[in-house]
């Protein structure tokens, strides 16, 4: 009796260690809602649901491009001055239309990404350093654009976007939700997912094996860029205001806290599509939690610390392993 | 009284015992080879002798006392100073300040007396033919003169025993030059040098005495006058020569029949690279197994890369059945149909963390998608036909690569690459570190390949397996097709002789 015992343990403890940084932040979540769900009240209420799921919502969207990007062992710290940069033009173009005001943004978010992408595959900086160059610049840039004042955004139209519904959800759900999705497809099914894996994971094997690396890699900013310019115009419906200097502030930390805590190794190879939003929920509902209990927001960013590290250690655990 | 005296000295990782039971003497004012293959223990004594590596057993006595260096510090402080290939300074350093880097001369106050420093570093350099303004930052000058100021530091500190690990490996002929001046000025100084390289002529030029490892263990050690070079490369390869002519070590066969008639599927034409390739022509007919002979650092490695677009080139044409690749690339000599297994497999070769479908798929995605997106049954049919004809054992396509044995790891990679369709196959050592089972199955694995019309080309430190599995040999050293072994000449004999042959009159 006392042998099998001492046999299972370890095959045990093996797999709790490779199941927890994959599934950790589900069973995190879980916790979480059952503890709102006791102690909170009207937490279960379709208005706070309704709320959190908007708030994450551009977080989300962010993190998906985050998740890419740190799958090719990279990082991008430009995301919230791409946001910013969406916002900004949004008011200038919004004179000749809906269309035209999302596309001027989309077209930012995709001449920033271009940059960083050349920069880190074609000039061969290191990730962090290319992108901090537009992390400062791009914010500097969009408060140029709008000459730093608050706009209000008045526009049927943009308003939708930001709070309108569908089938009895926030459009801005929706539209999180069907980014996921194309991510995830993208990532899993698709030549582009797989050659950004391969990158990731071994880079010169990848260049021997002739995939287009630069290519990749370039494109995996731009996505990433066009993803976080997307949370820009989103940001600016749903507060009816476009204001350069705040919008998207700190929101790169947010995304990669959103993707580590997900399961995503920062040593690339590998991209938690789901995880990541996983992720970006747990850190909605720890704020959540926090202020309703009034906690202010300094101890729920000093709890976000203590969940990075316990995420990146449960992660080393399994690479040592 | 030697300077240095390292008796039987024992040093085991888990696995492999990297140096077993070695002795090594230097005398004051000798300057002393070490050689050997790639794993024979060389890296390994070096840093026992430096203090990073504690020996598990042996003594080391330096200056007639019994000493262990706990750390590199307290070995470089007793006198030990060693000169490692990549020059280890800082670049953005003047050369004066990397000269006196923790030993600066200071003024009266304490300060850094930077005129005395500039002056002295120019009265020292000079003795080593730097003639550079110390005033430039190190990292700009060019490699040869880094190496210098190295030297100049490693003397400067009171060393005793220099050790030099393949100093010339960058360095051009007539640098080559001047450090051998440097080094001839300190044999008469009475310091000892440890001179680590896998040039034939240099060693035969500047050393006196000899010492060989290999797999851990020391084979000779002497004169090196009285080494002949054909017996110097036989203890380094560890190769008997009586011994060689038995047959049969491998799964290799007899010859391949080529076509008759037909065209080279490969030829590389005046292949030039800086100081690395100097032009290497061969060509490679379908069918035919042609082998690259050499030592360590003779340019094999280098001549299989730049075939596959991953070396940089200042010279040379590549064509693939008479299509020229202009400025190769690896996209480019992928889609010509090259196919190259790097030496290193882990770090080139697999992506540990994909599973075994995801990696022999790699080079592939896009014939098996449509619109960009990947089907899974036709890349399962790709993977199901490699992994029962290579016989990869793993518990199933989805296993993690880095999880296999380093044999099926291999068959992974070579998976991938038949899987491209290739005509041309380039191995870099293809059966080194796999078991002995899988060593067999990866050689009838060539032998199959070249005989269904693929041309190959063969490195191999492994003497037989190079012999045996090539149908020719072009024997490289320093950069440069120095022989061609066919027909009957292709022997282990005559590939030694041919590495060990002297190179004609340098032009220094």
């Amino acid at each position: 009796m006392t042998t099998t015992t001492i046999k299972t343990r370890p095959t045990d403890l093996s797999r709790v260690r490779t199941w927890l940084p994959e599934y950790g932040v589900y069973l995190a979540i879980a916790l979480l809602i059952a503890y709102n769900i006791v102690f909170t009240p009207y937490f279960l209420t379709v208005s706070n649901l309704r709320i959190q799921l908007i708030q994450v919502a551009p977080i989300v969207i962010v993190a998906l491009g985050m998740a890419l990007v740190i799958g090719t062992e990279g990082i991008d710290l430009s995301v919230g001055s791409v946001m910013a940069l969406a916002a900004a033009l949004i008011p200038l173009y919004l004179g000749y239309g809906v269309v035209a005001a999302i596309l001027a943004s989309l077209v930012a978010g995709l001449a920033v990404g271009l940059i960083n992408g050349l920069l880190v595959a074609r000039v061969g900086l290191q990730p962090i350093v290319a992108t901090l160059a537009l992390f400062v610049g791009g914010r500097g840039l969009a408060v140029v654009v709008s000459d730093g004042k608050l706009k209000d955004i008045r526009n049927p139209g943009m308003l939708y976007l930001g709070s309108g519904d569908l089938f009895g959800l926030p459009v801005l759900v929706w539209i999180a939700a069907a980014l996921v999705l194309v991510v995830a497809f993208v990532v899993r099914r698709t030549v582009f997912g797989r050659r950004l894996l391969a990158v990731g994971g071994n880079r010169p094997a990848a260049e021997l094996a002739g995939l287009p690396v630069k290519r990749v890699l370039i494109t995996v900013y731009v996505t990433c860029a066009v993803l976080a310019s997307i949370a820009g115009l989103l940001s600016v419906a749903r507060i009816q205001s476009s204001d350069a200097s705040a919008v998207g502030l700190l929101i790169e930390l947010s995304a990669i806290t959103a993707v580590v805590v997900g399961g995503t190794p920062l040593t690339g190879g590998k991209v938690k599509v789901v995880g990541t939003v996983a992720g970006a929920i747990l850190m909605q509902l720890v704020i959540a939690t926090m202020i309703k209990h009034d906690l202010g927001p300094s101890t729920a960013e000093m709890a976000q610390a203590v969940i990075i590290l316990v995420a990146v250690y449960v992660a080393r655990e399994r690479t040592t392993r | 009284m030697a300077l240095l005296e390292v008796v039987d000295v024992s040093k085991t990782f888990p696995g492999v015992k990297a140096l077993d039971g070695v002795s090594f003497t230097l005398q004051p004012g000798e300057v002393h080879a070490l050689v050997g293959e790639n794993g024979a223990g060389k890296s390994t004594l070096i840093k026992v002798l430096t203090g990073v590596y504690q020996p598990d057993r042996g003594e080391i006595h330096y200056q007639g006392q019994p000493r262990s260096f706990a750390a590199p510090m307290d070995a470089q402080r007793a006198g030990i100073s060693t000169i490692y290939q990549e020059v280890n300074l800082i670049p953005l350093m003047s050369v004066a300040q990397n000269l006196f880097l923790g030993r600066e001369p200071r003024n009266a106050v304490g300060m850094i007396d930077r005129g005395r420093m500039e002056r002295e570093a120019r009265e020292i350099l000079a003795e080593y033919g730097v003639t550079a303004d110390v005033r430039r930052r190190l990292g700009t000058l060019p490699l040869g003169a880094q190496q210098m100021v190295a030297l100049a530091r490693a003397v400067m500190i009171d060393a005793r025993v220099v050790i030099m690990d393949e100093p010339t490996s960058s360095l051009e002929p007539r640098e080559v030059q001047t450090l051998f001046s440097v080094i001839r000025r300190l044999h008469g100084q009475g310091i000892g040098i440890v001179y680590v390289s896998h040039r034939m002529d240099e060693l035969y030029e500047i050393c006196e005495s000899v010492t060989i490892l290999r797999d851990g263990r020391l084979v000779h050690t002497g004169r090196l006058a009285d080494l002949e070079r054909i017996e110097l490369v036989s203890l380094m390869l560890g190769r008997e020569m009586s011994e060689v002519r038995r047959q049969g070590f491998t799964e290799f066969g007899g010859d391949h029949e080529t076509p008759e008639g037909a065209g080279p599927v490969l030829r590389v034409d005046g292949l030039t690279s800086r100081t690395k390739l100097h032009d290497v022509t061969f060509d490679v007919r379908p069918g035919e197994v042609v082998g690259l002979g050499g030592l360590l650092g003779a340019g094999r490695s280098e001549t299989i890369k730049a075939i596959g677009g991953a070396y940089p080139l200042d010279g040379g044409t590549v064509e693939v059945d008479g299509v020229s690749l202009k400025r190769p690339t690896t996209e480019r000599a992928v889609k010509a149909g090259i196919a190259v297994q790097p030496e290193d497999r882990k770090a080139e070769g697999i992506v540990a963390g994909l599973s075994v479908r995801d990696n022999i798929a790699l080079a592939v995605l896009s014939k098996t998608s449509r619109f960009g997106i990947v089907s899974d049954a036709r890349i399962d049919e790709i993977v199901q036909r490699y992994m029962s004809r290579l016989r990869i054992k793993a518990s199933g396509p989805d296993q993690r690569v880095g999880d296999l044995s380093g044999g099926n790891q291999q068959k992974v990679l070579l998976a991938r690459l038949l899987a491209t369709g290739p005509k041309v196959l380039l191995l870099d050592e293809p059966t080194r570190g796999i078991d002995v089972g899988a060593k067999a199955e990866v050689q009838s694995l060539i032998e199959e390949l070249a005989a269904e019309g693929l041309g190959v080309v063969l490195v191999s430190s492994d003497a037989e397996e190079l012999v045996e599995g090539s149908d020719r040999v072009v024997v490289l050293r320093d950069g440069a097709v120095v022989g061609h072994l066919t027909g009957d000449r292709v022997t282990t004999e005559d590939l030694m002789a041919s590495i060990a042959a002297a190179a004609p009159e340098s032009p220094a």
